[in-house]
């Protein structure tokens, strides 16, 4: 029987980091900056708080006492600066050495991929377990503490109040960008800056710091995806490649969602239902193949998605016009 | 404008740079590159700086056999990088090498399982070589046409078509899987040798260097001296153009990806057919976004790109053997790669732009 109260939960569980991710991204897309790196950003997030919750544990252990504040404060930390650094990476390149976004993407996924699993692989060298991933539940249970009074809530506790507090800083996030986007001046200028960034320079918008804070704050929300993944979803387990295309899809998500955090939040909720759909279809033992085909049904519904936005082509779910190109005042 | 706030220097945008200015440029960022991933090395593993070029070296190029596994994997990556290369001449980001080529790779496996047996092995070769093509081309000309058509983006799109193929892939394994709930395939006919590519001069590793030469220079022709390269450059510079001048640019979009694909397609069939001898949805192990970088560090020129493939077939193998031989789990070669990739996108602006100190004020 398809059991819709433990599937929702599941579901919200795997939209978290999606729907950090495609928020980080779309702040950065509004500033005109297509950074394909965020995967390699994620990872680097998610492996920046295990690293720092491995070491904390440890010295916790050491020393015998456990602060749960400190067990959350730290691992959030290390993950914000280890973003903070990769996006000042991509900033550095496209924006102030105007170098290609797609390429210099590319090389971050590639460095930030192999960062999470060497760093990952080493921990667990250290480790000394048996198994090929690091368990790190102690943070894990301070990460995804859900509200005392959940359980007795019934099938209304475990669907809205089961979390963590991660999750619910996804939705707010993602509404807060929102706001920030539409409502107020700043987000007035970021967009600006996206699409015409000379008409922003000529406006007196200080093109580049635009650009880098917002790439910048993106990386690091996109971060806090990895960071969840491993602490709250996975259960404080790292191991390498666990975190798999998550990134990608984030990155689809953006356009899925068509650059409105808003309709990202809906849309994360229903990728991760269908990432995980494969798992509630019955098709029993002896055709296990059929769970593969399963798997593709998200990347075919974005494949999709994707063709009909632009067979509709209406003029506002357009990406930001300068999406992808780097800007130099003296062109022209 | 206030005292003091004025830039101590601006930028310039060159022009054209002489190419030894180029290249000298390129060549310093690669020393500074290495330099950095020697001290990065050096953190990591605590071994003495010079030891680690070395072994770098001695990883690309310990023995006869190294060299020819580097030659061979540097094909590979070559004619991948060379697929996607005129895709992107036309500024169409085709990041689905990835899926292009699981798609020759899985039409040339179905018909080694399928018809392994019962065709003789020149016509079965030939039926593998036409539907690893025709694979890649229909991997290649599904995006192009929602390009064409609708105006699509390109580089989500193949990204899509990245994970459709791999998850194709991934039933299919387990349709053949031999034993029976191992999910891998395992060495297809490994007795009879049916549809595996023949040695040329009895040596296996020589046919893929032979087809990535072929391939390389019939690019280098198409590209350049070949109508069709001639309309590519002119899309890619500025569709307006094309079409104003009267080029069907979705044909040219189309023709073009179909081609892109196709030879995706071809480096699938080799990487069954004469190099694994079995299909997992990793056999192309991200090639194909590698070749995006590849291919766009040589600036699409065919020929640099013999170097820039070189170049990161070299790192791989390099920190590969570093991590080994220093139980370093295998990613340390992605970070030093991702760092050199850094310096070398990072260089461009040093040829493209110069920096010109402010002249002081004469009173």
């Amino acid at each position: 029987m398809f059991d819709i109260a433990a599937f929702i939960p599941r579901a919200i569980g795997q939209s978290v980091p999606l729907l950090l991710g495609c928020t980080g991204e779309i702040l950065t897309e509004k500033s005109g900056n297509l950074n394909l790196g965020i995967p390699g950003v994620m990872y680097v997030g998610g492996i920046g708080g295990v690293i720092g919750a491995f070491y904390y544990e440890q010295n916790a252990a050491a020393t015998g006492n456990f602060n749960p504040l400190l067990a959350v404060l730290i691992p959030l930390l290390c993950s914000f600066a280890l973003s903070l650094v990769m996006g000042l990476i991509y900033c550095f390149l496209t924006v102030t050495l105007r170098a290609n976004q797609n390429v210099t993407g590319l090389a971050m996924t590639t460095f930030g991929v192999g960062i999470g699993n060497f760093f990952g692989g080493s921990l667990i060298k250290l480790s000394g377990a048996d198994v090929p991933s690091i368990a790190l539940s102690k943070t894990s249970s301070c990460f995804s503490a859900a509200l005392p009074f959940a359980e007795k809530l019934g099938w209304f506790g475990k669907i809205f109040l089961s979390y963590g507090f991660l999750c619910y800083s996804a939705f707010i996030i993602a509404i807060i960008t929102t706001l920030i986007l539409i409502k107020t001046r700043v987000g007035l200028h970021l967009r600006a800056v996206g699409e015409s960034p000379s008409t922003a320079d000529a406006a007196g918008i200080n093109v580049s710091k635009y650009k880098y804070i917002s790439t910048c704050l993106g990386c690091m929300i996109a971060g806090l995806g990895g960071l969840y993944y491993v602490m709250d979803y996975a259960s404080g387990v790292w191991s390498n490649d666990a975190f798999g295309d998550r990134g990608w899809l984030a990155i689809a998500l953006v356009i899925f969602s068509i650059w409105n955090p808003l309709i990202g939040i809906f849309a994360s909720i229903l990728f991760g239902g269908l990432y995980i759909l494969y798992l509630y279809i019955p098709t029993g033992m002896d055709y296990m193949e059929f769970k593969e085909l399963y798997k593709m049904i998200p990347y075919v519904v974005t494949l999709i998605v994707l063709v009909i936005t632009s067979m509709r082509n209406k003029k506002e779910n357009q990406p930001p016009a300068s999406l992808g190109l780097s800007y130099f005042r003296e062109e022209r | 404008m206030k005292k003091g706030s004025e830039p101590i220097f601006h930028i310039v945008k060159r022009d054209v740079a002489p190419w030894y200015k180029s290249w000298g440029v390129r060549a310093i960022a690669i020393i500074a590159a290495l330099l950095v991933c020697g001290i990065i090395t050096t953190l990591t593993t605590g071994l003495n700086p010079i030891k680690v070029y070395a072994t770098f070296a001695q990883g690309a190029f310990g023995s006869a056999r190294k060299v020819w596994i580097t030659m061979q994997n540097m094909s590979v990556l070559l004619i991948i990088s060379l697929a996607l290369t005129p895709a992107f001449k036309m500024r169409f980001w085709n990041i689905g090498g990835e899926g292009q080529v699981l798609a020759g790779a899985l039409a040339t496996a179905a018909c080694m399982i399928c018809l392994g047996d019962k065709v003789p092995n020149a016509l079965l070769i030939v039926i593998m070589t036409v539907s690893a093509l025709a694979a890649g081309a229909l991997w290649g000309f599904i995006p192009a046409f929602f390009k064409a058509k609708w105006n699509t983006n390109e580089t989500l799109s193949t990204l899509m078509m990245n994970y459709i193929a791999t998850q194709i892939v991934a039933f299919f394994t387990i349709v053949w899987e031999v034993p029976k709930g191992s999910f891998t395939v395992g060495i297809i006919n490994s007795s009879s040798n049916a549809g595996w590519l023949p040695q040329l001069f009895g040596q296996k590793y020589l046919l893929p260097i032979v087809v990535a030469a072929v391939v390389t220079a019939s690019m280098f022709v198409y590209l350049k001296y070949s109508k069709h390269g001639y309309e590519i450059a002119v899309v890619g510079e500025s569709e307006k153009t094309a079409k104003y001048v009267g080029m069907k640019t979705e044909k040219i979009i189309i023709r073009t990806m179909i081609l892109s694909g196709a030879l995706c397609g071809l480096a699938g069939w080799i990487l069954v057919g004469g190099i694994n001898h079995t299909i997992t949805t990793t056999i192309n192990s991200g090639q194909g976004f590698t070749a995006v970088m590849v291919s766009w560090l040589a600036k699409f020129n065919p020929i640099t790109m013999i170097f820039t493939s070189f170049l990161i077939i070299f790192l791989e193998r390099g920190a590969g053997e570093i991590s080994t031989s220093f139980g370093l789990n295998q990613s340390f070669s992605d970070i030093l790669t991702g760092i050199i990739l850094f310096f070398i996108i990072g260089c461009e602006f040093f040829i493209t732009y110069k920096i010109v100190p402010r002249k002081k004020k004469t009173k």
